[in-house]
């Protein structure tokens, strides 16, 4: 019986600390709108250094987290990308669409499909409705046919400012529709992933997701359709266990986060600190999870002579 | 029963395990190794074995009953290879066309470094994506934890069925509680807003059959939950089996299709 205790309490320790570890992590990956309320709110005792640094940063401007310089965020540019030391910015679906596909060439899909709430999850609309006001996004994907180089395809951006990404109802079914459509129209799609992971709010609904862009996926894949994707930062936990990893092609942003579990899961886990690089695009490429890491500004044109090599042909020409 | 007691049924040391189902159910079973490209994981088990007449494919997340054991499983959070092996394994069955039985039991993936440079989210995403187009009659069971990712990679089947006390979530109770509240104390009150109980995941059209237990739990009365079992399986392979192949992948393609709800 000692013995039979002894083991139930390692098994309760292990499973304790791993989820200690998960929890922390995907809270980091989480940022709810409360958690920025308290980011806002430090405790009394940070008050006046905090508020040194906020006057150190005017309006409209914007702290490099990587070269600490100070940056008027007009520099940053349509590429969001650091003057001083070319670090990558997140970009939002809608920048990402005007950065990629040809002018004024995008139609986008299913543009009034919103959430519901399938688990009445307690809150979850409200959240939901602050959200789309704060982002004008119905939520965090955009899908649509487009051009580049001239070129036609479907294209799903992703965006990490609408409840960091997660894959919700909506998300699954605009990429399933994508995917269909595309297998339908013979086209192929492109998909810019950026997540977080799962819709916690969505429960075991947000899991079916997973298996259902992957469903859409296989069948666009049979009619020997190309799909491609482009891994941008962050693309974690459900999204990397599923069609982020499916494409014929994977590309990605350098030193864009990529990976499965989150990192504060594995240290908990291990109980070591992991190195700086783990789970980079870079890491994932000398491991041989991903095909190219591509510069932002290249995207368009390496796109394009992907399109061009599986002899998709200008629109119009063929 | 609140949710959250079945959580503690479904995480028992003494509850019964993916081969201990594996033994009872079949006969000849034959255990067969390794994803041929990097080691065996014995946190998945997988092999050929007979249901009666018809040979089968079966495949099981295996958690251990001492520590020595579970070690040795891994507490039954599969790598990237064991994924790999159970994928293997099905695309054998395929060929010869034997249909699948997989017995899921796992707190989920393995959140390792490990896991993580062979591929974890790849493996897991490979599975969805061939599980789909099997062309053979395929029907997953969770028998205890059916945790997130690393359970739905068993568990794209043209059924997926779960014992009374067993449960199948985005996430554990606990860090679900501690994401959305900010306080891991309040797994229990998580749990109930989850829907992770079989009950739950039926009325939700998420499994199509809650198998039964006795009271307290599978390990009270093994045979009566593993005969239930058997039985069914063999009513509802023969089904399966009927069906000609194009009607079988459309419908379990529409089966996944059909998740989500949404306005527009
Ligand atoms: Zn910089």
């Amino acid at each position: 019986m000692k013995l039979l205790n002894n083991i139930k309490s390692g098994i309760d320790k292990i499973t304790v600390d791993n989820l200690k570890g998960k929890v922390t992590a995907i809270k980091d990956a989480i940022p709810t709108p409360e958690k920025k309320e308290k980011k806002e709110k430090p405790k009394k005792a940070e008050k006046s250094a905090d508020k040194d640094n906020k006057e150190e940063i005017p309006d409209g401007f914007i702290k490099c987290p990587s070269c600490s310089a100070v940056i008027d965020k007009k520099d940053l540019g349509a590429l969001k990308i650091c003057p001083k030391c070319a670090k990558l910015f997140r970009m939002n679906a809608k920048d990402r669409v005007k950065a990629i596909a040809d002018k004024g060439s995008f139609d986008e899909f299913d543009i009034n499909m919103e959430s519901v709430n399938p688990l009445n999850f307690p809150d979850y609309e409200v959240k939901i409705k602050s959200l789309q006001e704060k982002t004008g996004l119905k939520d965090a994907v955009k899908t649509g046919r487009c051009t580049i180089g001239g070129r036609p395809c479907v294209l799903g951006v992703m965006d990490s400012g609408f409840m960091m990404g997660s894959l919700g109802s909506v998300v699954g079914e605009k990429l399933t529709r994508a995917f269909e459509y595309a297998t339908e129209n013979k086209l192929p799609v492109i998909i810019f992933t950026c997540s977080g992971g799962a819709r916690m709010q969505e429960g075991i609904v947000s899991l079916m997701q997973m298996a259902k862009v992957s469903a859409a996926a296989a069948k666009h894949s049979d009619a020997g359709l190309l799909y491609v994707t482009v891994l941008t930062d962050p693309t974690t936990g459900g999204v990397t266990a599923s069609y982020a990893m499916l494409g014929d092609i994977i590309l990605s942003e350098p030193k864009t986060l990529i990976g499965f579990a989150g990192r504060r899961v594995i240290e908990g886990t291990i109980k070591q600190k992991l190195p700086d690089d783990f789970q980079t695009s870079e890491f994932l490429l000398e491991h041989g999870f991903i095909d190219a890491i591509v510069d932002r500004e290249n995207l368009p044109d390496v796109l394009a002579n992907i399109l061009k090599l599986h002899n998709v042909e200008k629109a119009g020409e063929a | 029963m609140p949710a959250y007691d079945k959580v503690k049924i479904a995480r028992k040391v003494s509850r019964p395990t993916a081969l201990d189902y594996i033994n009872h159910i079949f006969d000849d079973f034959m255990e067969l190794h390794g994803d041929r490209g990097f080691r065996d994981d014995s946190a998945i088990v997988g092999g050929i074995a007979m249901l009666g007449d018809i040979p089968v494919t079966v495949t099981g997340v295996q958690k251990g009953k001492t520590m020595e054991e579970n070690i040795k499983r891994n507490f039954g959070q599969p790598h990237p290879e064991g994924y790999r092996k159970a994928l293997r394994l099905m695309k054998q069955a395929e060929k010869f066309h034997r249909p699948i039985i997989n017995f899921i039991n796992t707190s989920g993936a393995y959140p390792g470094v490990g896991a993580e440079e062979r591929g974890q989210g790849e493996a897991i995403a490979r599975n969805l994506m061939e599980m789909i187009d099997l062309k053979v009659p395929t029907i997953s069971i969770v028998i205890g934890e059916g945790g997130s990712g690393g359970a739905l990679a068993l568990a794209v089947t043209d059924r997926v069925w779960m014992l009374e006390n067993s449960v199948y979530a985005v996430l554990s109770p606990e860090g679900f509680a501690s994401i959305l509240w900010k306080d891991a104390k309040r797994a229990k009150e998580a749990a109930d807003v989850m829907k992770i109980t079989a009950e739950d995941l039926f009325e939700l059209g998420v499994v199509e059959k809650v198998i039964k237990e006795v009271d307290g739990g599978a390990q009270n009365d093994f045979g009566f939950t593993a005969n239930l079992i058997k039985s069914k399986l063999e009513t509802e392979l023969a089904e399966l089996m009927a069906k000609d192949i194009d009607t079988l992948l459309s419908e379990r393609y529409s089966r996944f299709r059909s998740f989500g709800e949404f306005k527009e």
